[in-house]
């Protein structure tokens, strides 16, 4: 089953807090989308309402055009992962989470859960309320892979995983979106280390979609002209500056926004220096206080 | 392994190597290049992204397509991406180079002769 996402002037309000505060997009089914935003955001709100963990105050979530609000059909569709797998009891050991995952979930993959319990070391005997938090990631990843939903929501689950775990995890996904396709929607703080396994990426901020973008065309949306001041800024009218940096009487000016090849050129001859932005500075400036899509 | 950096495209850098390949013969013409899953999995990217790259050296004319088995190298394309290099050599390596030995004050003299030592070592 292929499951196009379209979310609709969604708002979310909890008393004098506005979560989300009108966020319209939609997701092709079957891509790996990274959800980016800095704390506070809305980010875990917004999968929440995504998944139908939380009723929205208004706007809708439709999943294969059908709302997924109260309607099992879809919603046991959706596997939701919060950080640290907190959606299962603290009381309760793994084995006792596969077993009620197997019994929920339509696709669950038994055989690929037990081979993730030994790739991650889950101690399958310890109550979750006393593993680490690395272990409870863990074991949220392997109830998110496992069960093959056709919308696998993993939301900031690497929390306390150690590198290597967390490059398991990385292939984990990759492998099994080429397996098995389906649509995989990650929140990550870590964006430098994942963002090479997101076709497209998702920026919100304060509640509101910044930009909605295929992660290779951002890369080369973000530029840092670097060179004396004065040349500097004979050369930047016109363009859009999300940020700045002084040396000295060396200035760097971050833009965005695609600068043709001409005007380039035009810059490099006169000596100053183009690099483009990595995907985790544009989302630093981007999101700065004073930062925001133009 | 081929290590990305991670500002520039990558499915550019990905096309940039497999055409550094080919011009050092590391990839033979008709040779079988990886899949785009293959390419996915070995350097942890989207599988989208390969493809883009597969498609642009396609486009190019250095990649063929061979339904249902994979991607090969064209041939002929290894010649052909020697001549693009050659044009390229001169505004992109001997210029700058030039351009540094004035900034550093190298006499350009003292370069010819690094140049004329380098090779006639390489003759022997």
């Amino acid at each position: 089953m292929t499951l196009r996402i379209d979310v609709h002037d969604l708002r979310l309000v909890y008393g004098d807090v506005t979560a989300l505060d009108g966020l319209t997009f939609s997701l092709e089914p079957n891509r790996i989308y990274g959800l980016l935003g800095r704390n506070g955001s809305g980010k875990t709100s917004l999968l929440s309402v995504l998944a139908a963990f939380r009723k929205p105050t208004a706007g809708e979530v439709l999943a294969g055009g059908q709302p997924v609000w109260e309607n099992p059909a879809v919603t046991s569709q959706i596997a939701f992962i919060r950080e640290s797998g907190d959606t299962v009891e603290d009381s309760e050991k793994p084995k006792e989470a596969l077993r009620f995952a197997e019994y929920f979930r339509p696709n669950w993959d038994k055989a690929y859960a037990e081979e993730l319990i030994e790739r991650f070391q889950v101690p399958m005997d310890t109550k979750i309320g006393e593993m680490s938090r690395g272990q409870r990631s863990a074991l949220g990843i392997v109830l998110g892979l496992a069960a093959r939903a056709p919308i696998t929501i993993l939301d900031e689950t690497y929390l306390g995983m150690d590198a290597p775990s967390r490059y398991i995890f990385y292939d984990e996904i990759l492998n099994e979106y080429m397996a098995h396709p389906r649509t995989f929607i990650i929140s990550t703080h870590l964006i430098e280390e994942v963002s090479r396994i997101f076709e497209e990426v998702l920026i919100i901020d304060k509640g509101r979609l910044l930009l909605q973008d295929e992660t290779e065309a951002l890369l080369t949306r973000g530029v840092a002209i670097t060179g004396p001041e004065d040349v500097v800024e004979r050369h930047i009218g016109g363009l859009t500056v999300i940020g700045e940096r002084q040396l000295g009487r060396t200035r760097s000016v971050m833009v965005y926004g695609s600068l043709d090849e001409a005007r380039a050129r035009q810059m490099r001859e006169a000596g100053l220096d183009l690099e483009p932005l990595a995907l985790q500075d544009l989302f630093v400036h981007l999101t700065a206080p004073k930062g925001g899509v133009p | 392994m081929m290590v990305f950096d991670d500002r520039s495209p990558i499915y550019r850098q990905i096309a940039d190597q497999i055409k550094a390949d080919i011009l050092s013969g590391a990839l033979q013409e008709e040779e079988q290049v990886m899949s785009t899953n293959q390419y996915a999995a070995f350097y942890r990217i989207n599988p989208a992204t390969a493809a883009k790259a597969f498609q642009q050296l396609v486009d190019e004319g250095v990649l063929y397509k061979k339904r249902g088995i994979g991607m090969f190298v064209s041939p002929g394309s290894r010649e052909t991406l020697r001549s693009q290099r050659r044009e390229r050599f001169f505004s992109e390596v001997v210029e700058p180079m030039v351009a540094e030995a004035k900034t550093i004050g190298i006499p350009l003299e003292e370069v010819i002769r690094r140049i004329e030592e380098l090779a006639s070592e390489g003759d022997q």
